[in-house]
């Protein structure tokens, strides 16, 4: 085996992941809290990118496009749940997926008419254009190395904030038992909007720091969304510990798959079939992964308690 | 004699509270058993754990000589045990007759059945009709379950065990939240019901309690402090001092 | 009373629906203007595939956001065969009915072991598993798709190389179809289903093992749109993944609940809307997405019970 290649892989796999954590412990919390299904989160994730893009475009560069992003994407979503979002908290599943479909139908056609067709390519900095031997003969991106420091902290700290302080502890006690945030007298409405805020926020930067490598187009929330919903079953609903380990390790089994598979495959069939089945069973790796998991787990690995 | 149920060291935890502790209790073929005690004494975690829709942690149960412990509850249903709920559990936005033809079918044994009219079928309806008949609401038969009154859905709630001809009841508060006419038409309707079946009831209402029940258990936090005829309990003193409040067992 | 006058006029409208489409052609024929037809098709095709969701998500109460695996995987059946020279078409629709109703088995006995949300997000996973599956098969064209160069070939019985015959064919389908799924949801089977939906723990105490008969439902459902799959593959002659997008099981929802989700109709109401509403928006804007997302939005808002409400509601109001 080729130990550079993996090595690369395995920080390829980090960082996908982190990205994949942030869409994913919004997403996670929102549900768990106010069992909300929210099919359009994905569309605040393609929002962040082109809202970044725009700001990079106007101020000239990609930090101040970060900066000035995070909140206009956190003010969409704010938006989006006062207006829409809040209206379907009391309805039932089904109300909830027709109705964030629809928004992304909507959120499509909007950055469709406002960014036109084309994709929007967001350059980088020089400063972070090159690449670093982190080991002795392993080359990385200085842009992924980056992006990687940047989800882990931001994991750790979404872990202090909800572990350590009181409205965490709100968060933590509502993503468990919803009952509970209504006993404890909080105003749930401002709560709700608060951390659909953050999702949103969240999601965005996801988005915003794989534009530079992928360009921010149309439609690339809409894939991403269902990783994440995998992630959020494997990790169980409402739980951001459960999540951050899920999106890890669903991007870690998907980038080493797209690599090894077929070398893999080689060693049990012939070296024409192995070719063919490696890129379809590696496509499908992370949903055959989900489906057992759900067979011994069927609430996740971490399920929430009290529910 | 022969007990029909036998319950051994039965327990259930929540969390850190014990809902029921080393239940032992035999129920006799036959008779109507009530369960008593204050709210909290583990009485509907025992239905429920006999009935299969709570697993037990520790304990056995013996139905006819037949171990169900971990049996689910359509098995239970399929051996011949029934409850009714507290909380009323119904098919709220299906018909009357549906909801009773639903428990009949359950026991015909024929429900993969794609093509007849389920509801045009005689092996259903007439059965679901008598059941109707036998707790007196064979007048809202077609109304949608949801528009019918308290009373009308505890009524069901009976009939849709009974329509699976069960050989053990088990009776959730049958009474809860009816008025003294509805509750007096109900007993009638259970001591109609009582030659061969085996009851076992929770009830608050102790005037119905004590003109039902062969025998009565009283339960406090998860324990049964004592097991007797209606008359053996009213004497008890254990009793009287944990639970009845003397002025109440002087009524009846 | 009411009942019977809701009845005459639902009778009324299917009566006249079906005479409308099956003298279609004709009219086309006349006009020579083969662009309704088609239309038609798809509408038809689309509501056997709305149909057999509101199966199990009106009916069953399983809300599934993958029921456009089906479709693909019936198209798929026609198209690789083809593919593979072989035209067989009893054969074709046998593998797209099986193909369908084995992969609705798997993905439903582990899918229905759970609930709610879940539920939601794992047919939403299964399907997408089916998406990348074949889009990263180079050999059946991958993300570009397959053309099928043959239809499927029934002998002597139909040929529906030709449009006229296809069209009879998709119609009597869709008749089929739906008087079987009316069958089955009055039926013994059907009751118990119906009553899962209501409430599946007293279902459970009377002594059904609810799991098994959704199960069963679910994959007839999953069989039913797989035909489906293979009348759109001979359709379009042509199939790619994004038949099975997800956004396409999506807009299988926003028909059955746009037709209502509690008659029999309300699926072909749906489909029907939806084939319209999205040629004519799309032929006025753009960016008619929009508008359709914010439809799906004001539908869910303000006018559950769909298009097949609103006809109960005429009918109950002439009373």
């Amino acid at each position: 085996m080729d130990w550079v290649l993996f090595v690369t892989q395995i920080l390829n796999g980090l960082q996908l992941g982190v990205l994949l954590f942030l869409l994913a412990s919004g997403l996670t919390l929102i549900f768990g809290i106010m069992d909300f299904v929210n099919l359009a989160h994905g569309s605040l994730y393609m929002i962040g990118a082109y809202f970044c893009g725009t700001f990079t475009d106007i101020t000239d560069s990609f930090f101040y496009g970060i900066i000035l992003a995070i909140p206009a994407t956190a003010v969409v979503g704010v938006i989006v749940e006062i207006i829409i979002i809040r209206r379907l908290y009391s309805q039932d599943h089904l109300d909830h997926v027709l109705a964030t479909f629809g928004l992304i139908l909507c959120f499509d056609a909007l950055v469709h008419f406002a960014w036109g067709p084309e994709g929007m390519a967001i350059p980088l900095p020089a400063i972070l254009d090159g690449q670093i031997e982190i080991l002795p003969d392993i080359v990385f991106p200085t842009f992924r190395l980056l992006i990687i420091t940047t989800g882990l902290t931001l994991a750790i700290i979404l872990y202090l904030v909800i572990t350590r302080t009181r409205s965490g502890m709100l968060i933590r006690a509502g993503a468990s038992n919803r009952t509970m945030i209504g006993a404890l007298g909080i105003d749930i409405k401002t709560l709700f909007t608060l951390v659909f805020g953050a999702g949103a926020a969240m999601a965005g930067l996801a988005g915003m720091m794989i534009s530079p490598i992928t360009e921010a187009s149309i439609g690339m929330g809409n894939d991403i969304i269902i990783v994440a919903f995998v992630v959020i079953i494997i990790g169980g609903i409402g739980s951001v510990k459960g999540a951050f380990i899920a999106a890890i390790l669903v991007r870690f089994i998907d980038t080493m798959g797209r690599s090894f598979l077929d070398t893999f495959l080689k060693l049990l069939l012939s070296a024409e079939s192995a070719e063919t089945a490696a890129p379809a069973l590696s496509a499908m790796l992370i949903y055959i992964l989900m489906a057992t998991i759900l067979i011994f787990r069927p609430q996740g690995l971490f399920p929430p308690r009290g529910r | 004699m022969t007990p029909i149920l036998k319950i051994s060291s039965l327990c259930k935890q929540f969390g850190g509270i014990t809902a029921t502790n080393n239940i032992d209790l035999n129920i006799n073929e036959g008779e109507i058993h009530a369960v008593i005690g204050p709210n909290g004494a583990g009485k509907t975690t025992l239905i429920s754990q006999l009935s299969g829709d709570l697993k037990a942690d520790k304990g056995a149960i013996l139905f006819q000589g037949d171990l169900i412990t971990n049996m689910p509850s359509n098995k239970r249903s399929l051996l011949g045990i029934a409850r009714t709920f507290q909380i009323t559990s119904l098919m709220l936005d299906m018909s009357t007759l549906d909801n009773v033809a639903l428990a009949v079918q359950a026991h015909s044994g024929h429900s993969y059945r794609f093509w007849q009219d389920a509801r045009q079928d005689n092996q259903l309806i007439e059965p679901a009709l008598y059941v109707l008949k036998q707790v007196g609401l064979l007048g809202p038969k077609d109304i949608i379950t949801r528009e019918l009154s308290h009373g009308e859905h505890r009524q069901l709630e009976i009939a849709m065990a009974l329509a699976t001809q069960p050989k053990l009841l088990l009776l959730d508060e049958p009474m809860a939240g009816m008025g003294g006419e509805e509750t007096q038409k109900l007993i009638a309707i259970l001591k109609r019901l009582k030659t061969g079946k085996t009851m076992i009831l929770i009830e608050h209402d102790m005037n119905a309690v004590f003109s039902l029940a062969d025998r009565i258990t009283v339960m406090v936090y998860g324990e049964i402090i004592a097991t007797g005829s209606p008359k053996e309990i009213r004497a008890n003193q254990k009793v009287k001092a944990a639970y009845l409040g003397d002025e109440e067992l002087q009524t009846c | 009373m009411e009942k019977a006058t809701r009845f005459t006029l639902r009778v009324k409208i299917t009566v006249v629906i079906f005479l409308v489409l099956f003298f279609l052609p004709i009219y086309t024929g006349l006009t020579d203007n083969g662009f309704y037809l088609d239309l038609v098709n798809r509408l038809m095709i689309l509501a056997i595939a709305a149909a057999s969701l509101n199966l199990i998500l009106g009916h069953g109460g399983m809300i599934s956001f993958g029921h456009a695996a089906y479709l693909g995987i019936g198209a798929y059946c026609v198209g690789i065969p083809a593919y593979y020279g072989v035209d067989n078409g009893p054969l074709q629709i046998f593998l797209a009915v099986a193909a369908s109703g084995i992969f609705a088995l798997i993905t439903g006995a582990i899918c229905l072991r759970t609930k709610g949300v879940y539920f939601i997000m794992i047919t939403m996973a299964f399907t997408q598993m089916v998406f990348f599956g074949f889009v990263s098969v180079e050999e059946y064209g991958g993300d570009d798709g397959l053309v099928i160069d043959t239809r499927s070939n029934f002998g002597s019985f139909i040929n529906i190389q030709d449009n006229i015959n296809l069209y009879y064919f998709i119609l009597i389908s869709l008749i089929i179809c739906l008087f079987l799924i009316h069958k089955i949801t009055k039926s013994r089977f059907g009751l118990v289903i119906e009553g899962s939906r209501s409430n599946e723990q007293r279902m459970r105490s009377i002594g059904f093992d609810t799991y098994r008969y959704r199960l069963i439902c679910y994959v007839i459902a999953g069989c039913i749109c797989g035909y489906a799959g293979a009348l759109l593959g001979n359709f379009t002659n042509f199939i790619s993944p994004e038949m099975m997008d997800w956004a396409a099981s999506g807009e299988l929802i926003f028909m059955v609940i746009l037709g209502g989700t509690g008659s029999l109709l309300g699926p072909v109401f749906g489909a029907a809307a939806f084939v319209i509403l999205e040629e004519w928006l799309s032929s006025l804007t753009l960016y008619w997405h929009f508008i359709f997302g914010a439809l799906l939005i004001m539908v869910v808002l303000f006018a559950r019970g769909g298009i097949s409400g609103i006809v109960t509601y005429l009918g109950n109001r002439k009373q």
